[in-house]
């Protein structure tokens, strides 16, 4: 008979990819390329749903290139990209441990409420007396975690369910807590708030007042996600115990530990998604004042990044981007609430091209590593 | 509530000497007893009223049939946290065939919006193989983002319209009387209404039994008939035919049912449209028979209660509706009376009792304390408290659907593959 | 023991059959007679079950061509294999715990009531037959998850008959039986084939081959090597032709057992579910130069009692090693003491599948100071330790940076052991150390764990496989229904009383 070497199937990963990259790399070349691809795809389903109901995408996507030459836009694009970092890397700690945390939304308000009313009664001076809101903020959210942490860690109650159900629960609370204890009354006013924080306790804006210094701190945030996870030696146990918990468990290392420490960190970053709106804009909380939803845009934002810390950064400004041409898609006639629409398919698209495109990765690398170590067959 | 031990469906309890459907009758009459004591020592007599009931049915409906979705997809290994996101669709397509239509083909809509939810959720996981938990997230984006869009495009310039809301339906579903019993028509000839004249005496169990009759056949949508008719549907298709013992089999052990043939991955399609579909019921239910239009949020979370009640349902038709009635039951008291909430402190109080002598004496000592912690706790509530907060009592049902889960018993069966990814051919 | 049967019942021609990056099967040709029992032998991997599998509709080959009672035919599914009569019982059951033993048989080609509805009392009359037939007796409405492991084995052998199969393949049959177990299989499955009815067998038990087949087939490394019949053929013979050389054997050693106790367990008692422990009063000691042998059917607490020992499960009792008590110990903790673990399954607990092999090597070992920067990993260093592992332990890999699941099943084993062995531990815990692996990979295992064993290691040893246990075991601890009810002395037991042991048949004081 013919002699046979094991035939690698033609792969169309064959085309980015070398022998020379170690697994590591190429993981990373795959998941790029396939959201970019995913990315592309997903704005050419939008603009068919724009052309089949009667809207012209062409207007759509001319008005969003000419956003994204506004200097101006791209610093709203920063601005707004900052609360969606802190809620991606969020819900990224958790997934890193394989836990969804649905419930930065709870967490992020109830620690905005908490820690608004707390810097309005005290009176530091000005950098701690912003460290003591953020201080507060982070327990605030990583408090609220803990309860569906505890849940899932000793009673094994699913963390989706769980943090969903807190979230409906956190705003009856707050909004309790609001209205019994923590309202400032001011004649006329309907836009109710907490009391205003002092100036020790808010942090400046630059660019003409378009960008909160609260930006930077994001970026710490990250610069700290990508340090504590993929860096330390905690990290590395998170990873494994949210890989295999089985074989984590085996080493020795407590899966129910980890369950809490990861969610009661990922509450914790949660807390700081208001704090722009807190430090540098509304310097209070109130229903009207303090934005919501940020903690499900966290969710996409997180699963667009593929919840590594360059990911979530790119990912929280091309939705900080397209949320800041929004409005100017509304002038040009376009139903601005397509946006959404696109980063929720955008965000569909990635996640099905990445594992198509990991898959196939997966598959080729064993093809690659038997071939290497398989003798030549012969008849 | 109290935790029920009935939570094994298979290995009977030694210790008891009542089969599994007694002891459910059992423990309902004794919950039902202290809910009569309840009424007649504080007075709020729609507690068991056929007003308060009946709101209850009404509440339970949805959520009712957002267990059945979670039962259908769970039960054939899949994961279906999308089931929010498949009610706002069915939200949407419900009141906009109700708006241009006709409620009936509101519903029709309204359950193809779902089934339309439940296809993107199966090609995801089944096609593409992705995560599950994921999948059903960003169904729920999509259905968030898409009912805004969708209303933008559709609602915004008609009357009454507008971007998070649908002009009102033309005609509601028909509400129905049983004759006899809730004195309904027969043939035109107006019926006495039994029930109602039971409940007005007020007598101690027989009354409250009356009110629940009552509430149940009096002033009933036909829509909820529907919903209720899947309970037995789905346990007949589930337990008696070829295609429920495939589904189950693709739940417990999908590489079985491969080797031998059976097509898990279409089985798994058609279970998963299926779940959709009756998830966009209860979607149409809210929009079309709840109120009489769309609205968004409207659905608030029913998706997830209806998931947390497949799980203390033990994963059965009867179990799901025992939940989903808790439920409608504790939205039922909320709404139709805000005061009477203190009363239910004192059913919390009197349940704490019964449950910490009945473990005393089966020497359940651990239950016994948790029990009596929970009455005292309950009771000092009733003295101290004259009215829980309105934005509290908000967040009640949410609550209970906590403490349920975190009290349910350990001895549930969840199916053994469910959220377990499964290719076919792969080997196992 | 055949009856006269001159036609073929099924004939495989110049198969081949690949996966992504293995060539599974190739040039394989096959010719079975009808009513007879025909083995297929080969080690772990040779590609047996792969060429069942194709036989039976789950995979389709790349080449060559399947014929069935003389027609030629191409299986897209299971399905239609079984409706040309075949059916297959697998080395690992296709059953649902959670259904009755009714559904799981009747799965896939329910009677029919019309209107979508199960017959079910067809059915029942139909496999109450079977039973008869094959003299059998099983309750119907039981949940699967109740049965025993034979049993379950007879209900996989009903699901094929009641589909009217009248060719069976059976994929390491013996695997999970005790001795006596076999012998009752081996019955039934005579009293099929002289009802007409055609049998294959694969197996890489090369005893019971020979003492059931009519026909023998031996595959090694994907391919068809040898056809031939018991009488012509001898056990070493059958090796030769499985490995191309003797099989590797587990005995032999030259120290002998120390004096120091290295692992001492008294009392251990683990809870079980419903009340009932799993574990009672477990009490044994290990030597130093000692390989103590845990004999016992799958289930009867093996896994519960390593899990006590290495403080995965809460446990009553006390645990010692190398003297000091670890009974509260946390199991890293235990692990400083000088436990290692070889688990069970190691792709449950022992590997992460996606991540490289130097943080396969890292887990559990991070908080070793040079593998460490303070509260950081140290990568390279991690690297280092792992590629000293592959290098030392044979693990066949491209490099340190491949992706577990890269690996076949062996490597990822020889990984496990090296990992385990390679910080010198003084008590190791292997559980099913050569379990699915090929002989070159379980000779490697034998030796590595008797040369650590000569250092002065000592090592419990828990096993299915008969041979390793007897082999490379100094006394042999039979564990039934969670307690120790017997101590042998593995030179003088033969493998069917230790199997009486391990059933309970057999019962002796523990020593």
């Amino acid at each position: 008979m013919t002699t046979t070497e094991p035939d690698i199937s033609k792969n169309p990963l064959d085309k980015i990819l070398t022998p020379s990259q170690s697994p590591q790399l190429q993981t990373a070349i795959v998941t790029v390329a396939a959201s970019l691809l995913g990315v592309l795809i997903a704005l050419g389903i939008s603009a068919f749903i724009l052309a089949v109901t009667g809207k012209n995408p062409v207007d759509a996507f001319t008005t969003i290139v000419e956003t994204a030459g506004n200097t101006d836009k791209l610093v709203e694009m920063l601005d707004r990209a900052t609360p969606l970092i802190f809620s991606a890397t969020a819900v990224a700690i958790g997934f890193k441990m394989n836990l969804f945390n649905i419930g930065v939304e709870g967490q992020y308000l109830f620690a905005a409420l908490i820690s608004a009313q707390a810097g309005s009664s005290v009176n530091l001076p000005a950098p701690i007396h912003v460290l003591f809101i953020l201080i507060v903020a982070v327990c605030a959210g990583a408090a609220w975690a803990s309860i569906a942490a505890v849940l899932k860690a000793y009673k094994n109650i699913h963390e989706v369910i769980s943090t969903i159900m807190l979230n409906f629960i956190g705003l009856a609370v707050i909004q309790w807590l609001f209205e019994s204890f923590f309202r400032e009354e001011i004649e006329g006013n309907l836009n109710v708030k907490t009391k205003l924080l002092p100036n020790s306790g808010r942090m400046p804006t630059i660019i003409d007042g378009r960008l909160s210094t609260v930006f930077f701190l994001a970026l710490l945030v990250i610069v700290g996600y990508y340090v504590l996870v993929y860096r330390s030696r905690f990290g590395f146990r998170l990873r494994a115990s949210g890989e295999n918990p089985d074989a984590a468990r085996t080493v020795g290392i407590s899966a129910r530990t980890m369950v809490m420490l990861s969610m009661i960190i990922s509450g914790g970053v949660a807390g700081l998604v208001a704090m722009k709106s807190l430090l540098s804009e509304a310097y209070a909380y109130g229903p009207n004042a303090t934005p919501i939803q940020l903690g499900f845009a966290g969710i996409t934002v997180a699963l667009l990044g593929r919840n590594h810390p360059v990911g979530i950064l790119l990912a929280a400004m091309l939705f900080g981007f397209l949320d800041s041409a929004s409005a100017t898609l509304q002038l040009a006639g376009v139903p601005s609430s397509i946006v959404r629409v696109m980063q929720a398919i955008i965000v569909l698209c990635v996640v099905i091209l990445n594992e198509a495109a990991i898959r196939r990765l997966n598959v080729r690398t064993a093809e690659q590593a038997q071939a290497q170590l398989a003798p030549e067959v012969n008849a | 509530m109290t935790a029920t031990d009935a939570g094994s469906v298979t290995t009977a309890d030694p210790a008891s000497r009542f089969s599994r459907p007694q002891r459910l009758a059992i423990q309902a009459l004794v919950l039902l007893s202290l809910l009569s004591l309840t009424r007649m020592w504080t007075g709020f007599d729609n507690l068991t009223s056929s007003g308060t009931i009946g709101a209850a049915l009404r509440l339970t409906v949805p959520i009712l049939l957002a267990g059945l979705a979670a039962l259908w997809s769970d039960r054939v290994g899949v994961v279906n946290i999308g089931i929010e996101g498949m009610m706002i669709l069915g939200t949407w397509f419900g009141a906009y065939g109700a708006w241009q239509f006709d409620p009936w083909i509101g519903l029709v809509f309204a359950i193809i919006g779902g089934m339309i939810g439940g296809l993107i959720h199966a090609i995801g996981t089944i096609r593409f193989g992705i995560d599950q938990v994921i999948s059903g997230v960003v169904i729920n984006l999509l259905a968030l983002s898409g009912g805004r869009f969708l209303s933008e495009l559709a609602f915004v310039g008609e009357v009454q319209g507008g971007i998070s809301q649908s002009p009102p339906q033309k005609r509601g579903i028909p509400i129905i009387d049983i004759p006899f019993l809730a004195g309904g028509d027969l043939f035109g000839w107006d019926t006495p209404d039994m029930f109602g004249w039971l409940e007005e005496r007020q007598w101690f169990l027989l009354s409250d039994l009356a009110g629940i009759g009552g509430g149940l056949t009096g002033g009933v949508s036909m829509a909820s008939l529907l919903a209720l008719a899947m309970v037995p549907l789905s346990a007949w298709v589930l337990w008696r035919t070829a295609f429920g013992l495939r589904m189950r089999s693709s739940g417990e052990n999908p590489w079985a049912g491969e080797s031998l043939g059976v097509n898990i991955n279409r089985v798994r399609y058609q279970a998963l449209v299926i779940s959709g579909g009756l998830a966009g019921l209860g979607g149409g239910f809210l929009s079309i028979v709840s109120s009489s239009f769309y609205r968004q949020g409207q659905t608030a979370g029913r998706g997830f209660i209806g998931l947390a009640t497949a799980i203390f349902g033990n994963w059965t038709p009867s179990g799901i509706l025992g939940g989903a009635a808790l439920f409608g039951y504790s939205e039922g008291i909320k709404l139709v009376a805000g005061g009477s909430l203190t009363g239910l402190f004192l059913f919390v109080a009197l349940i704490g009792l019964t449950v910490t002598l009945s473990s005393l004496v089966l020497r359940k000592q651990q239950r016994a304390l948790i029990a009596a912690a929970v009455g005292v706790i309950a009771w000092v509530g009733y003295l101290t408290i004259a009215e829980v907060p309105e934005s509290l009592t908000q967040g009640l049902p949410y609550f209970i659907t906590l403490v349920v889960l975190a009290t349910a018993s350990q001895r549930l069966r969840p199916p053994s593959a469910n959220g377990v990814p499964y290719r076919p051919g792969e080997a196992h | 023991m055949a009856s006269a049967s001159g036609d073929i019942a099924v004939e495989l021609t110049d198969i081949e059959k690949r996966f992504p990056g293995v060539l599974a099967n190739y040039d394989v040709n096959l010719t079975v007679r009808r009513g007879t029992i025909h083995s297929i032998v080969g080690e772990n991997g040779a590609g047996k079950s792969t060429l069942m599998k194709v036989l039976y509709g789950m995979h389709q080959p790349e080449e060559g061509s399947v014929s069935v009672d003389g027609a030629e035919v191409a299986f897209r599914t299971p399905a239609d294999a079984i409706s040309a009569g075949i059916g297959m019982v697998h080395q690992h059951f296709k059953l649902a715990d959670n259904l009755t033993v009714l559904e799981n048989i009747i799965l896939g080609s329910e009677p029919s009531r019309g209107g979508g509805r199960i017959d079910f009392a067809a059915a029942r009359s139909s496999i109450t037959e079977i039973m008869q037939q094959i003299g059998t007796e099983l309750d119907l409405d039981e949940l699967v998850s109740e049965l025993g492991v034979g049993e379950r084995q007879r209900v996989e052998i009903i699901k094929v008959l009641f589909r009217g199969a009248n060719i069976l393949i059976l994929d390491e049959p013996t695997a999970v039986l005790v001795p006596d177990e076999v012998d009752e299989l081996f019955a039934t499955l005579q009293r099929l084939v002289d009802d007409g009815a055609t049998v294959i067998f694969i197996s890489h038990k090369l005893d019971e081959v020979l003492s059931v087949s009519d026909d023998i087939t031996v595959m090694r490394q994907g391919t068809t090597v040898a056809h031939t019949q018991p009488a012509d053929i001898d056990r070493p013979g059958l090796a030769e032709l499985m490995v191309g050389s003797e099989l590797p054997s587990p005995a032999g050693r030259n120290t002998t057992v120390g004096d120091t106790v290295r692992l001492a367990f008294r009392d251990i008692t683990v809870d079980g579910p419903e009340g009932r422990p799993t574990v009672q009063n477990a009490t044994l000691d290990v030597k130093e130069r000692e390989i103590l042998g845990i004999a016992g059917v799958e289930g009867n607490g093996q896994f519960e009692l390593c899990a006590a020992l290495l403080g995965l499960t809460a446990s009553a009792g006390t645990v010692e090693v190398d003297g000091m008590d670890v009974s509260t110990a946390s199991t890293a903790d235990r692990y400083d003491a000088g436990l290692a673990y070889i688990p069970f399954d190691r792709h449950r607990e022992g590997l992460m599948l996606t991540a490289p092999l130097w943080q396969n090597t890292l887990l559990g070992r991070d908080h070793e100071p040079e593998l460490r920067n303070g509260p950081l990993v140290n990568a390279p260093a991690a690297v280092a330790a792992s590629e000293e592992i592959i290098e030392r332990f044979g693990v066949l890999t491209p490099n340190a940076h491949t992706p577990a699941f890269a690996l076949s099943g062996g490597n990822q084993q020889k990984l496990l052991v090296g990992r385990a062995m390679v910080t010198e531990p003084s008590v190791l815990i292997a559980a099913h150390p050569t379990r699915g692996i090929d002989v070159g990979a379980q000779a490697a295992v034998w030796d590595e764990i008797r040369m650590a064993r000569d250092a002065g290691m000592a090592v419990l040893l828990v096993s299915a496989d008969l041979e390793e246990l007897i082999g490379l075991s100094d006394r042999i601890a039979v564990l039934f229904e969670g307690e120790i009810t017997a101590q042998l002395d593995p030179d003088t037991i033969t493998a069917a009383e230790l199997g009486g042991y391990m059933t309970g048949v057999r019962q002796r004081e523990a020593s």
